[in-house]
Order: structure tokens, then sequence, then C-alpha cells
């Protein structure tokens, strides 16, 4: 878009704001919800309302369900940073040999990391599930870190690859002409550089963990359960519940907005470092 | 400090059957600057590359000082190598930059400092030891470069057109101080370069490649006044050689127009060989000069260039019956004009090429 027709520019805004909006709106709506009573809540849409703080009560004790939120917080934290961890250190050393130094058919071994998303994840749970339990692990918060690793490595990798690649390859080069190992090539050269783009990875890696459910509800329903399962647990099946599942929504989805701040500030930080001229 | 010895080292990319370095023989002494000069896709940077261990050689073997390290990764060659964008680590300060090596290598921290500094002295860049590249103009981060470069104190330095993403003025200024430095420090230097005039300014010896082999490599004044070939002739020098094809004849002389070449005896038996030579003359060579019969060439003035202290003069003449243009250089300020009628005279060498573009005289 090269020309400026401001009437065009205009209405290009405006169709932008009416998308953004609709997007937004039932997020909004969801905040809203969580600061009413439930019969307003379910009672014919009010925008004026007297705003409580009853329903971020009545999750914070947990009375109903038998998952607490601090349990349900906790194994999820461990699940979504050992697995964004293990990701990561797992991806960083294959994107490089896919990208700076690439292994013989590297083609064919991107496809593999991807064709493994291809499964859908239904078709492939029984056997999870007799494995996990042959192994003893139901119900732990091991087997959600070792099934969110496997499932988000792929996208890391080819993140991260193409992250990798944007490296200037006189860099490397400079950097092992002054005598660094490959583990200094990586640490001290390629690492910083790519830091917005291991940044953007991270920061994917934490939402699909945080916000997986199947696995969780399928193969932890009763101890390990995560945080998307405890928002489940809010519905009732006595009397209205739509408000408080709106504060429980809410606050499920606080961490994932600060991880997404923290990621955002390190990317612009990175994109300002500059390029190599 | 040592010398350098390419041994038939050859180049080829996998997946071409052409080698990008074909069986170069060079032998760089302790402490010279040789300058690697020739026309893109010559394999210049390629030949560069090799010594500094970031490109396999196929064939043949490369020696720093007694050591063959042909098979030698690039951290254990003992080289620093100044790249043509500088290469700087992004994240790290100046000082970090020029330091990084040190570092790798283990060397005690007050060590690193002082060599830092003394690097920074020489190249004055003391005021900016901690700033990051982003906030340096093109000539520090060119300076920087180098410094990192220095404060490693490498058996050999290779430099891959370091000057050439500087603006014209500061390159000019940057070229003599490089050469200044590299007197100096006294470390055997190999530089890449496309720039004739960098490789006639700079080098002690001058390497000229062409399709991966090597042409000529001799002094800048030998490479200028006895090009080895025809391609070294029309490459080295501005404005480029007069190069013309003429009749072999019977040797006794050649014929460039309606002018008459005389050749010596031994020069005009190898030039009578061949039905067809290439006659060289350079700009300098010629002269603008009153109308003498056959042993001046007539022809109409297209092109002035007159640069103040000299002047180019573009002409067209008629060579076997087909008009082409000779250059001659003049005096500077010169009164003569587009579309004058002129006679051309030969006042210095003559180079005489066979058909395969070998020297014959």
């Amino acid at each position: 878009m090269t020309e400026s027709n401001p009437i065009r520019s205009f209405l290009l805004g405006l169709l932008t704001w009416f998308i953004g909006l609709l997007f937004f709106f039932p997020v909004f709506w969801m905040v809203l919800n969580g600061f009413k009573e439930e019969a307003d809540a379910n009672t014919d849409p009010k925008l004026f309302f007297d705003p409580t703080l009853d329903r971020y009560r009545d999750i914070a004790s947990g009375d109903q369900g038998l998952l607490s939120f601090g349990e349900a917080f906790t194994n999820s934290a461990w699940a979504v940073i050992v697995s964004t961890i293990l990701v990561l250190i797992l991806a960083v050393p294959a994107a490089y040999a896919l990208s700076i130094r690439p292994v013989a058919k590297w083609r064919d071994v991107l496809f593999f990391f991807i064709s493994t998303k291809f499964l859908p994840i239904v078709a492939a749970i029984l056997p999870l599930w007799i494995i996990a339990r042959e192994l003893d692990i139901l119900n732990t918060r091991l087997v959600l870190i070792v099934l969110y690793t496997a499932m988000n490595l792929p996208l890391a990798v080819w993140m991260l690859r193409s992250f990798f690649q944007e490296v200037p390859r006189e860099l490397i080069e400079a950097a092992q002409l002054d005598g660094a190992s490959l583990r200094g090539q990586i640490t001290s050269v390629i690492l910083p550089i790519a830091a917005p783009g291991l940044a953007a990875t991270a920061l994917l890696c934490v939402i699909f963990a945080w916000n997986e459910f199947f696995l969780a509800v399928q193969l932890n329903p009763v101890d390990g359960s995560t945080v998307p399962i405890w928002v489940t647990s809010n519905v009732s099946t006595r009397g209205n519940f739509l408000a408080r599942l709106s504060a429980a929504s809410t606050v499920a989805t606080l961490p994932v907005l600060i991880a997404g701040w923290v990621a955002q500030k390190r990317m612009i930080r990175g994109l300002a470092m500059g390029a190599i001229k | 400090m040592a010398q350098v010895r390419y041994d038939e080292a050859t180049r080829i990319y996998p997946g071409t059957d052409i080698a990008a370095v074909d069986r170069l023989d060079l032998d760089i002494a302790d402490g010279e600057f040789l300058v690697v000069v020739g026309p893109s896709g010559s394999g210049k940077s390629t030949a560069l590359r090799m010594l500094a261990g970031l490109e396999f050689i196929d064939n043949g073997s490369i020696h720093i000082g007694e050591r063959d390290v042909t098979l030698v990764p690039p951290k254990e060659r003992d080289i620093a190598m100044v790249f043509q964008n500088y290469a700087l680590y992004p994240q790290m300060s100046v000082a970090a930059n020029m330091g990084f090596a040190l570092k790798q290598q283990g060397i005690p921290k007050e060590e690193r400092q002082r060599r830092v500094a003394e690097a920074a002295r020489i190249l004055d860049l003391e005021p900016y030891l901690e700033r990051k590249p982003k906030n340096l103009s093109g000539g520090q981060r060119q300076r920087v470069a180098m410094g990192r470069a220095i404060v490693r104190e490498p058996q050999v330095f290779l430099m891959d057109e370091p000057l050439s993403n500087l603006d014209a003025k500061l390159r000019v200024q940057t070229r003599t101080q490089l050469a200044d430095l590299q007197a100096d420090l006294g470390v055997t230097t190999v530089y890449v370069t496309h720039d004739q005039v960098e490789a006639m300014t700079l080098g002690d010896r001058v390497a000229v490649l062409e399709s991966g082999k090597l042409q000529q490599c001799a002094s800048p004044r030998e490479m200028y006044s006895r090009p080895a070939n025809r391609f070294v002739a029309g490459f080295i020098g501005s404005p480029a050689m007069n190069l013309l094809e003429v009749d072999g004849g019977d040797g006794s002389g050649v014929a460039l127009g309606s002018m008459t070449v005389p050749l010596d005896g031994e020069v005009g038996r190898s030039v009578g060989a061949h039905p067809s030579v290439t006659l060289g003359v350079r700009p300098e060579h010629l002269a603008l000069v009153p109308s003498d019969g056959d042993r001046t060439l007539p022809g109409r003035v297209s092109v002035v260039e007159d640069l103040g202290s000299e002047a180019f003069v573009h002409i067209d003449v008629e060579h076997r019956g087909e008009t082409t243009q000779i250059v001659v250089r003049g005096e500077g300020e010169s009164d003569v004009r587009r579309d004058d009628n002129v006679a051309i005279g030969l006042g210095g060498p003559i180079h005489l090429f066979g058909p395969g573009g070998e020297r014959l005289n």
C-alpha cells in the first residue's frame, strides 16, 4: 500500500477497528460477567450493574469442586514451565542442525517433525493412556510434562530454524575464527541475536501448554489437573454459574497475558539491537 | 607471523562441476601484503575463505608457516579475518567485540584489557569502547573490525573487501591508514578486493584471479607494465588499456588502422606466427600529435573526460574497416573538443598477446 488515499485508509482503519472489536468483545463480556451477580449475568445483557468481587471470592474458596485453584495453578505452572524449558533445550540444537549446518536430508527431517502433528490427538489418546497407565504415571505432572514437550517440540524446531537462518552467516564464521567452540558460538552469538525469536517461540509453547485441555482431562482427571480443568470445575449442575465461570476464565487468562507482555518486551528489545551493519 | 603457501589448492562447490578456485599456487612471504583481485565470481573470496578454513579444500593443500592447515579447523589456524560487513557481534560492546577472541583463548582479564586498550589507542577507538556497534559510524565499525583482528596478534590477517562499505573519501583515508598499520605490525596479510586501485596501492604483490585461475602474481608495477596476458592487461589500469585485434602479417610490423607499428626481430617472429594477435597500448602511451603519414592514426574525438590534471580523450578511429574507440591520455585543461579531427601518435611501449591471450613480447 504505497498510495495514501485518505478515504481509503479511513475505511480500512474503520474495518480494522470493527474486526478488532468483534474479536475483543467476547473477552470484554467475559471479564464484565465475572464482576456480576449470577442473576444479572443470566438475564438480559446489562452493561450497567453493581460490580462485585463475590465471584472471585467463590472461586478462591473453591467449595464446589474438588480441585482448588492453587493446586491447579501449581500443576499448570509445573507442566508449562518445565515442558517449555525442555522444548527449548531440545529445539535449539535441532534447529541449529537444520539451519546453520544442515544435516543430510534436512528437508525430510523437517517434514518428519511437522508430520507428527498430522495425527489427530483423539486417535492417539487410547495408546497414550495405556502407556501412561503401564508406566504408572497417570494423574501425575510428569505425564503432562512429557506430552506437552512432545506436542510443542515440532513447532519450536520449525520456528527456531527460521529465526536461526536470519542470523548473519559472517557472525558465526567470525566466532569460529575467534576460537569459539560450537557451544560458544550458539550461546554467545546465535542465541543473543535470535533472542526475539526465542522469546516468541517460548511464548507460543507457554500458551499452547497452558491452554491444553484434552490430554489433561483424559490423563489427569483426578490428580495433577491443570487450570483449564479447574475452569470447567466451576460449571455447576445446580443453579446458575455463568458469572462464576467468567471469573474463573478471567483468572485463567491472566498468566498468559503476563507471559505475553514479558515476551513482547524481550522481542522489542531484541529487534532494537540492530542488524549487523 | 608466517609465510602462507597455496599448493594446487582447489575448491569445487558441491553440486557444481566447475572449480571455484582451480589449482591455485601462491607463495606469500612472511610479512608480505598480498592483494588478491579479480572480477565478481573470480573465486577471490573463496580463495581467502579456504585459507580461513571456512571452505573445504577439495584438492591440494594450504600451509601456514611450516604447518599444513588443509584439514585444520578455523580456530586452530591462528588467523584473524576482517569481513566485508565487519560481522561485529551486535549485542557486545566495542571492547567485548575486540576481546572476544582473547576470552575464548582463556587469556586473563588484565592482559585482555591491556591488549584491547592498546588496539583501541592505535585505531583511535578509545572513546567508543563501551558503545554497541549500532551506535557507531561506518568508519568506526570498520576500525573495530580491524581492532578485533589486531588484538589477536595472529600469524596472518585475512581481509575480505574491508573498505567496500565505506564512502569514497573515507575509503581513501582508511586505505592509507591500513597500509601504514600493516607495515608497522609486519603481519602477513592477504587482502581480497575487486577494486584495482586498492590492489595497486596496498599490495606488495598483487594476484589476479579470473574464473578461479591465477592469471598473474607480481608487484603492482610489473603487473601494470608487463601484464602476463590479455585478461590482466584489460583488468589492471584505469581507464583500461586499449586492446585491438590486428593482423600478424609478416612480422615486420602490425597495422593499427592506417598507422604502422614496427616490431623488433624476435617479437616480430612470434607475432608473424599468428594470423591475428591483440595489440595493447595504455592511454598514457598514446598522444595527440600533428598528423605524420603512416606513423600516426587519424580519428575524430567523441568524448573528452577532463579531470583537471589530465584528460582522457575517446577517439573514434577506422581500424580493419570498422569504427573502434581508442582512449588517449592528454593534458588537463585541454582544448580538444568533441568532433575535432586529431591524429594519434605512439609514445610508449606496446603489448602484444597471442590468440590464447598469452603475452608475446
